[in-house]
């Protein structure tokens, strides 16, 4: 017998798609015949495996959902509880061994240590393409204009006429308008626009920029940006992992476009330590993607590649986004809040793809 | 304090995977174990995480059909949190003095064992599903987990017609139980 067709017969047995006298025929064969019998009792373990593990990854996502939904409510501390949870930690750790101080004294210099050794930007300069598209094309930008008018025509709203020369990729680090994109995309920038999956454009400016890290964090100025919630994705404080996958999406064209890759080495250029190496294939105007892990955590920010070598990435870690937040405190006194719920985790990429990319922006400029 | 009725509709709200069921469970039971957790070397984050696995084990069990609850849900939940983070901790080496308990509990080696052979076999699972490749683990997860119909996949996937999907989808089946069971077996 052909074992589609018995495969077929066991999985409609199984489903109750059977009638009276397929079935019982069925049963009549599994009772005769003791390969067919083994086949099927196989079979339906199998399958029953294969939905026993379906359920279970809808739940995990659903408690994942819930869990977000608390964090964000406070009713869970997210990743922010973090610090005080240390102390917690320690205090209960050494409370019975040693004295309070020394542990209170290790704290703080663990507050002070987590300054990290930057390197020079001297050397990035020659060999490093930095990712930035220059060169957007005659054609590409009479579409453009094109695009922009019908929407303009749609939504009502006057945008001035904006002729763009280079675009990158930036992406969201608060709803309230806050986007992180790469200090080489914005530093020589008279205008910078951002523009959404949509194809909404908002004018912003760089209230950021450190030509030593390469971050730059740009604050959505256009009155017609509407806050947005739900950032799916969080940034971890810890360094990420040799081999992990990895995931970014970019502007390289119009369009949005995905691309993976992998950790390759956990320092950048020259073992510059504040830069991951990735390998993934990326283009001009990828700069300021963001470098997602399989866990939706965002791990770094799209930098430069290596001019003369495939494939040669380097990534910003995330971790350099919080010294930069602590700069932005203390000289301007914004207080930008990263997201604390992570939603990705558990779902499929194509499903990952879909929540992210209403997040990440187009960086263009003049 | 829940009635017993109260409960087994949480638990029936539970197996089927309902959020606000979830959610209900986490207000009331999560700052308990939180709190357990804290006391004993750990962090809010571990909280989160020996939460959602006996949860996990919580769900399993709501779902079998001999499931019967001889105890409290608060306490079923803190003896399993209770083993799971003791098992962490042993794990890890971590300083660990007698754990302090802060609530009765119940015995649950039998839950815990059952639980690990789960995630074992789900990694099996797992793994053969990454290893058949595409488009055989998407057309396997449209048909056996997101339960789509063969004329839906067949377009979706670009096959001629139903009977032909069907076909590559037993193709890909045989190949999966084959790695599934050649590890399952060891």
């Amino acid at each position: 017998m052909d074992e589609n067709l018995l495969l077929d017969a066991i999985e409609r047995y199984r489903n109750g798609q059977m009638d009276d006298e397929e079935k019982l025929f069925f049963e009549e064969l599994r009772k005769n015949n003791a390969e067919i019998d083994q086949l099927a009792a196989e079979h339906t373990f199998f399958l029953s495996e294969l939905e026993k593990m379906a359920g279970q990854k809808a739940f995990t996502h659903n408690l994942n959902e819930v869990e977000s939904k608390l964090i964000n409510e406070g009713f869970i501390s997210g990743a922010n509880g973090k610090r005080k949870a240390r102390v917690i930690y320690l205090w209960n750790r050494y409370r019975r061994t040693i004295t309070v101080a020394a542990a209170i004294a290790g704290v703080i210099s663990f507050g002070t240590a987590t300054t990290i050794s930057q390197y020079s930007e001297s050397k990035k300069v020659n060999v490093i393409t930095p990712l930035v598209d220059n060169k957007l094309n005659q054609f590409e930008h009479k579409l453009n204009q094109i695009e922009h008018k019908l929407n303009d025509a749609t939504v009502a709203a006057t945008k001035p006429k904006f002729e763009a020369n280079f675009r990158a990729t930036g992406f969201l680090l608060d709803g309230s308008g806050y986007i992180i994109t790469n200090a080489h995309v914005v530093q020589n920038a008279k205008n910078l626009i951002v523009e959404n999956k949509k194809g909404d454009q908002f004018y912003a400016n760089p209230i950021y920029s450190n030509t030593v890290t390469d971050l730059a964090i740009l604050k959505i100025t256009d009155t017609s940006f509407k806050k947005v919630s739900g950032l799916p994705y969080t940034f971890p404080k810890t360094s990420a992992e040799l081999a992990e996958p990895i995931f970014t999406l970019g502007y390289p064209r119009e369009e949005v476009v995905y691309g993976e890759g992998y950790l390759s080495a956990k320092s950048g250029y020259y073992g510059d330590t504040t830069s991951y190496q990735i390998s993934i294939s990326v283009n001009p105007g990828n700069s300021g993607g963001p470098v997602i892990d399989k866990n939706g955590e965002v791990i770094g920010i799209i930098s430069s590649k290596e001019t003369n070598a495939d494939g040669v990435v380097f990534a910003i870690k995330s971790k350099n986004i919080y010294n930069a937040l602590k700069e932005i405190k203390k000289d301007k006194d914004i207080s930008i809040k990263l997201p604390t719920a992570n939603t990705l985790k558990d779902l499929d990429r194509v499903k990952q793809i879909k929540k992210l990319e209403d997040f990440v922006f187009k960086v263009k400029g003049n | 304090m829940k009635t017993i009725d109260q409960e087994k509709d949480l638990l029936i709200g539970l197996a089927a995977n309902d959020t606000q069921a979830i959610e209900t469970i986490y207000r009331e039971n999560f700052t308990a174990i939180k709190a357990f957790i804290i006391k004993n070397n750990g962090y809010p984050d571990d909280a989160r995480d020996v939460f959602q696995e006996a949860m996990i084990i919580l769900f399993d069990k709501a779902k079998s059909s001999s499931f019967n609850l001889t105890c409290q849900l608060q306490t079923y939940l803190y003896s399993i949190c209770r083993r799971l983070w003791l098992k962490k901790l042993q794990k890890e080496n971590r300083f660990n003095p007698s754990v302090e308990t802060i609530q009765e509990i119940v015995t649950v080696e039998d839950d815990m064992e059952i639980h690990q052979k789960k995630n074992h076999d789900f990694l099996l699972m797992e793994t053969a599903l990454q290893k058949i490749g595409e488009p055989c683990k998407s057309l396997l997860e449209a048909f056996y987990i997101e339960k789509k119909s063969m004329p839906e996949i067949a377009e979706s996937f670009g096959y001629t017609n139903a009977d032909n999907a069907k076909t590559q989808k037993y193709k890909c089946l045989v190949r999966l139980k084959k790695i599934f069971f050649a590890q399952y077996k060891n």
